[in-house]
């Protein structure tokens, strides 16, 4: 059975690698963020 | 849509693709199937804008986490052979479609399409859904699969934080908040979130990749690989799997761990209240109770990422003596504390809630240890029935004994310890369980063809 080691390390990424894993990564962190920052805002009435 | 272009073959990851394009994917789909959390968001208005009961708002969630189960145990084996794209295209398509029924049915003034829609066709996705991306997300990190599908769950758990404030936001925009609600406007919000979730989960099955037969990690081999005797080398089927009583110690331990957390989960807002009536001022009392279930929110989703990471290293039979023998003592401390000491308590419930979730985030990694990859997406969603059967069971206890305190005439904290008690048994009994987890005997291995199959990771 061949192995292949095929990722690439991000040290080896092209324009195109890391243009596709940030748009992919902003697309699912930045509502995550959001709705992040909408919990964490109600928290302080807690120790209020 | 061609029928090949959901076909695993038109997926296998080309020289160079990065193993780290497959967690937003992963996430794609479970930050949008985890809006079932924020389900409560929509009962007010339904109950006031149509005239119904606590109970029957309460259907199409409760029918959606029964679907979930079942789906995820129905589906499980053509999840893994059709591959994870054709899971997360037809897990989009049902839990998008249970908007669309939903906004329908509010329309027409027919709650029950709600039911259906939601709860059923959308419940389906949610199940299909859910199991998609592990088997894939193991077999791209097989040095980490704790990391990876901690990843993956933790956004099933942060689905509500965004579903949450968007509801409200968008009921808000539409009409349907206040005393008198425009269920039309219930109905707008609903047919605009499944058109969001829509476009959002595309990435989902866009994105996702197998990896090509026998690849690796760069510079990793398994016999690098953490060794013991409670990881396998073989392959195990689904058939197979439930024949095992390990299955069914794992079974009963995810079942109880989620009862357990369900306890405090289910009742966080009025659990707070009634622990600390007297000591928070009656005009800050309920904002403090809703930065608890927030703080809640917040350990539930955050667990899942860090206990399963952690598990990568401890071993997954450690890190589950951790959440079901610290979550009894942790649920002993509040049974004995009470509302004496607010710190106590808080960290109490935080911990508690964090192995909740860390509970369902390492389940997939302890599947792959026992039964290996060969199936292991099929075994766990057969593994989810023990969710569904939590999600009846832990609000039924927990409602039953607090409302017989209650109507009994019990007023603080006790209105609650007894049903904590019941939990501590629940978590003793798992962890018992846990204990009882030994390798699966080799008669139900698979024969080394299979395994050789099993091993290309083109079955993902």
């Amino acid at each position: 059975m061949s192995t292949e080691t095929a990722t690439t390390d991000v040290e080896q990424w092209g324009p195109q690698q890391w243009a596709l894993a940030v748009v992919a990564w902003l697309w699912v962190l930045v509502p995550f963020g959001y709705g992040l920052y909408q919990l964490i805002i109600k928290i302080p009435a807690l120790f209020g | 849509m061609a029928a090949g272009f959901l076909q695993r073959e038109r997926i296998i990851a080309p020289p160079g693709w990065s193993r780290w394009l497959i967690p937003p994917a992963a996430l794609s789909i479970h930050l949008a199937i985890g809006q079932a959390y924020a389900w409560s968001v929509f009962k007010a208005p339904l109950e006031k804008g149509l005239g119904i009961s606590g109970v029957e708002s309460a259907l199409p969630f409760t029918l959606g986490i029964i679907m979930l189960g079942i789906s995820a145990a129905v589906f499980g084996t053509r999840v893994d052979a059709n591959g994870p794209r054709w899971a997360m295209f037809v897990s989009s398509c049902c839990f998008v479609s249970g908007f669309l029924i939903s906004a329908l049915g509010l329309w027409l003034g027919q709650y029950w399409l709600v039911v259906v829609g939601y709860g059923f066709v959308g419940g389906i996705g949610l199940g299909i859904g859910y199991i998609s991306p592990v088997s894939t997300l193991i077999k791209w990190f097989p040095d980490r699969p704790g990391l990876a599908t901690g990843i993956a769950i933790m956004g099933f758990g942060g689905g509500a934080l965004i579903a949450s404030p968007l509801t409200s936001q968008l009921l808000a925009a539409f009409g349907g908040t206040g005393d008198s609600p425009d269920v039309h406007g219930i109905a707008q919000t609903f047919l605009v979130m499944g058109l969001i979730y829509a476009v959002f989960m595309s990435v989902g099955w866009l994105l996702i990749r197998v990896p090509a037969e026998g690849w690796r990690p760069a510079g990793w081999d398994p016999s690098m690989g953490r060794q013991s005797a409670m990881i396998t080398r073989s392959h195990v089927s689904a058939r197979n799997a439930i024949k095992t009583p390990q299955f069914w110690l794992l079974w009963v331990v995810l079942c109880f761990n989620v009862t357990a957390g369900i306890g405090i989960l289910e009742r966080a807002n009025p659990i707070f209240i009634d622990f600390f009536r007297n000591s928070t001022p009656a005009e800050v009392l309920a904002a403090a109770a809703v930065g608890f279930v927030s703080i809640l929110s917040l350990a539930n989703s955050l667990g899942r990422l860090l206990w399963s990471s952690v598990s990568d290293y401890l071993g997954r039979k450690n890190m589950y003596r951790i959440y079901l023998g610290v979550g009894a003592l942790l649920y002993l401390t509040l049974t004995l504390t009470t509302n004496s000491n607010r710190v106590v308590f808080l960290l109490c419930s935080i911990l508690i809630l964090s192995f909740y979730g860390a509970g369902f985030a390492t389940v997939p990694a302890y599947l792959r240890d026992l039964f290996g990859t060969y199936q292991v997406g099929a075994i766990h969603g057969r593994l989810l029935t023990a969710w569904s059967t939590a999600g009846v069971l832990g609000p039924l206890i927990v409602n039953a004994v607090a409302d017989a305190q209650i109507a009994a005439g019990v007023q603080g904290p006790g209105r609650y310890t007894p049903a904590f008690m019941v939990m501590i048994v629940l978590l003793v009994i798992g962890f018992i369980s846990n204990e009882l987890i030994r390798p699966v005997n080799e008669k139900y291995h698979e024969p080394a063809a299979a395994e050789a199959g099993a091993k290309t990771g083109v079955q993902a």
